[in-house]
């Protein structure tokens, strides 16, 4: 297979005016939906899907692909210039980038953020093409036993490194694999959890659980806690850069790509710890570190070219293994079996054309975003003025319509509340929604694994590591599990830095209103003891995030006592 | 008694736990009432992964509820317009609720024009729009839209309802 010629088919096949045309509307509707406060590009992709699945296939992931950017576009907007953060990825962004904008340079801030993505995105992609057909020629060889390791790996990654509560993140999980259980069971033909209801034998539909966990969740969670003064929004001329900013930006976008990329294709990556770390490095870094914390250039282009490039690299797992390891990318795969595509390493195979499309226009889309959205950053600071009952009852409106368009049944729509009041649930009571989605997802995949190795080795347990490779991943979700345990130990040995006594409770009393200084601050140091770990697993990151906590003592303090906290349920189930 | 009594106050979450619970011996209920005859093609069965989940549920149950007990509370979504200063508003989400159930409710009969509008009005009005005649008017337009929109775009013909022929 030769990657180069490829490419190029699939540029000419996104480079026709019709597929042009898609990938305009993707990056417009993309940007968009992603300035409006409260809708994350997951949620765009989710709201998006029913209506796509008329398209051709083709044409739909030329559009995802620009939504896709767009999002994460919208969504470092929207952080710049209000002043709290929507997505966890663009937390960081917001820190410096709201301090550049209330500093009258929002039209710096904005450009830094557009050109860097630009940057991170073209490069983030490009190392998708040159790596994506590696982990398909890599994947290809590996047999049963070693994808449900890798699933487990991914599940388990996802679970216990993100979020502030392992315990609720398997509790999320356990939901999330008890929904995917929904259905008639694809070898027996048993029914499961239907209750006698013929509507549930083909289990739940993706697009409407999707949509239900975030956007109908989100809806009402909002709801419930509207804030009722209305945001300072800064006003934002077209964005520009002088002399100087350019030459501030361009080292901090290349050392974000590079921390972005490896992060976002790794299992439970996201881009949470590498837009912290890009944070950190560009701090510690820069010829002006007093304007750190006043609004540095550095601290905007930095991670969010670290964001960007971690979603491309989220793209590799996806692509190439059928892995999805944010949620946005986990929509996706639902399109692309609501398509009737078979993720997975065949992919590339039996889907090739499309999956080069898909690949060029995440090329075309980035370059779009640049051309859009530059001159049109005042439109979209405009767009966060919408009148709020009117965004949430639109929400509202497009997911009811969306999910009942699947199968033009007010059944689902009984689903869409039901899940939607789980979505509630799972805001209130911290309950991280990523991997409730990764288990309805990967569920029925993993158990189809779990039972081809066995059916293979003819019932015998040891059929699940007798690929060398399923041995490596289990060491790898051993170490993934053990090293908070082997930190705790470590930890317990030296005196304690106090703190500990603080049982339980993260951050709820932190308050959300005075903005990104505490958010942030408590945001990666629950990611901080994985950072160390993926190290010890040979990650590519000099952990450089392990010294970071050690400058905010009581924040730093009370997120490790809930992480002790929440490892004690770990290990016993 | 007291001392459970307070120790219950304010730990709403223990619901959740309850819930996980629920859910957990709903599975574990459901996969011990499948039959599964030995096969040698599927020595795993039907019942695995059903068991392991409904286990997985229980344990996060009864740890989360002891979690709760403990002191250890879960960490409210923020959001952009999200306050959490003021406690959860159910006079909001109650009828936003029921906006969304009336649309469930008359999607079917009175079709998709009619029961958007109500659930784009409803919901609107919930949320503390005030302009009645203004948010009607919106609602009908995008119900309408949206009706043509599927039907002429997408070809997907959404239910007219009561509006049948006229539309």
């Amino acid at each position: 297979m030769d990657v180069l010629s490829s490419l190029m088919d699939g540029f000419a096949t996104a480079l026709t005016p019709m597929n042009l045309l898609y990938a305009l509307i993707g990056v417009i509707l993309g940007t968009a939906v992603g300035v409006l406060p409260g809708i994350g590009p997951a949620m765009t992709v989710a709201l998006l899907l029913p209506v796509a699945t008329v398209l051709e296939p083709t044409s739909a992931f030329i559009m995802f692909a620009g939504i896709y950017y767009g999002g994460m576009f919208g969504g470092s907007t929207t952080s710049i210039l209000l002043n709290t953060p929507g997505e966890s990825s663009s937390v960081i962004t917001a820190i410096e980038g709201n301090l550049m904008a209330k500093a009258g340079k929002a039209a710096q801030a904005l450009a830094t953020a557009a050109i860097g993505s630009f940057v991170a995105g073209a490069i983030g992609t490009s190392l998708l093409v040159v790596f994506a057909p590696i982990v398909v020629q890599f994947a290809v060889s590996l047999g049963a036993p070693s994808y449900f390791a890798i699933m487990v790996l991914s599940l388990l990654a996802v679970t216990a490194v993100l979020g502030s509560s392992k315990l609720r993140g398997f509790a999320s999980l356990g939901l999330g694999l008890a929904i995917g259980l929904v259905g008639l069971d694809f070898v027996s033909g048993q029914a499961r959890l239907t209750f006698g209801l013929p509507l549930l034998s083909d289990g739940l539909d993706v697009v409407v659980i999707a949509v239900a966990i975030f956007a109908v969740g989100e809806a009402l969670w909002v709801a419930a806690h509207l804030r009722r003064t209305p945001l300072q929004i800064i006003p934002v001329g077209r964005p520009w850069m002088g002399k100087q900013d350019w030459k501030r930006s361009w080292k901090p976008w290349l050392r974000g790509t590079a921390l972005g990329f490896p992060f976002g294709a790794l299992p439970a990556g996201g881009a949470e710890i590498p837009t912290f770390l890009s944070y950190v490095t560009e701090k510690r870094l820069s010829k002006h570190p007093e304007e750190f914390g006043k609004g540095a250039i550095e601290g905007v282009a930095g991670p969010e070219a670290a964001n960007n490039a971690a979603a491309a690299g989220t793209l590799t797992p996806m692509l190439a293994l059928g892995l999805p390891t944010n949620a946005t990318a986990a929509v996706m795969l639902a399109a692309f079996t609501q398509f009737g595509i078979q993720p997975g390493p065949l992919l590339f195979q039996n889907e090739g054309p499309l999956v080069w499309a898909l690949i060029a226009s995440l090329f075309i889309g980035n370059f779009l975003l640049l051309l859009v959205n530059l001159p049109l950053a005042p439109v979209w600071a405009k767009l966060l003025r919408l009148p709020r009952p009117y965004l949430y009852a639109g929400i509202l409106f497009f997911a009811t319509l969306g999910a009942y368009s699947v199968n033009l049944q007010a059944f689902d729509l009984m689903l869409l509340l039901v899940l939607g009041a789980l979505g509630f649930m799972m805001r209130r009571y911290g309950l991280p929604v990523l991997p409730l989605i990764l288990g309805v997802i990967l569920g029925p995949r993993l158990e189809k694994q779990l039972r081809q190795a066995l059916q293979l080795s003819a019932g015998d347990v040891s059929g699940l590591w007798n690929e060398p490779i399923a041995v490596v991943v289990y060491i790898i979700v051993a170490l993934v599990l053990l090293w908070p345990l082997a930190a705790r130990l470590w930890r317990a040995r030296r005196p304690r830095t106090g703190g500990l006594v603080v049982a339980g409770g993260p951050a709820v009393d932190g308050p959300a209103v005075d903005g990104p200084a505490a958010g942030p601050a408590a945001a990666p140091f629950a990611e901080a003891p994985a950072v160390e770990g993926r190290h010890v697993e040979g990650g590519p990151v000099d952990g450089s995030g392990a010294e970071a906590p050690a400058d905010r003592g009581p924040d730093a303090g009370r997120r490790r006592a809930d992480a002790t906290h929440a490892n004690h349920g770990q290990e016993k189930s | 008694m007291t001392s459970l009594a307070s120790r219950l106050k304010g730990r709403s979450e223990l619901g959740v736990a309850a819930l996980l619970g629920a859910v957990g011996a709903l599975v574990l209920f459901d996969a011990a009432r499948l039959v599964v005859p030995y096969s040698q093609s599927d020595p795993v069965g039907p019942k695995a992964l059903p068991m392991i989940v409904g286990g997985l549920l229980l344990i996060c149950a009864v740890l989360l509820a002891v979690n709760v007990l403990r002191g250890g509370r879960g960490e409210a979504e923020a959001g952009e317009d999200v306050d959490l200063t003021h406690p959860a508003d159910w006079k909001t989400v109650l009828p936003l609720a029921g906006a969304f159930i009336a649309n469930i409710l008359l999607i079917d009969w009175a079709g998709w024009v009619i029961s958007g509008t109500v659930l784009f009005w409803g919901s609107v009005w919930a949320l503390g729009s005030r302009h009645y005649v203004r948010d009607g008017l919106i609602s009908l337009a995008l119900a309408l839209l949206t009706f043509y929109g599927f039907y002429l775009g997408l070809g997907i013909a959404l239910p007219a309802g009561l509006l049948e022929g006229i539309l």
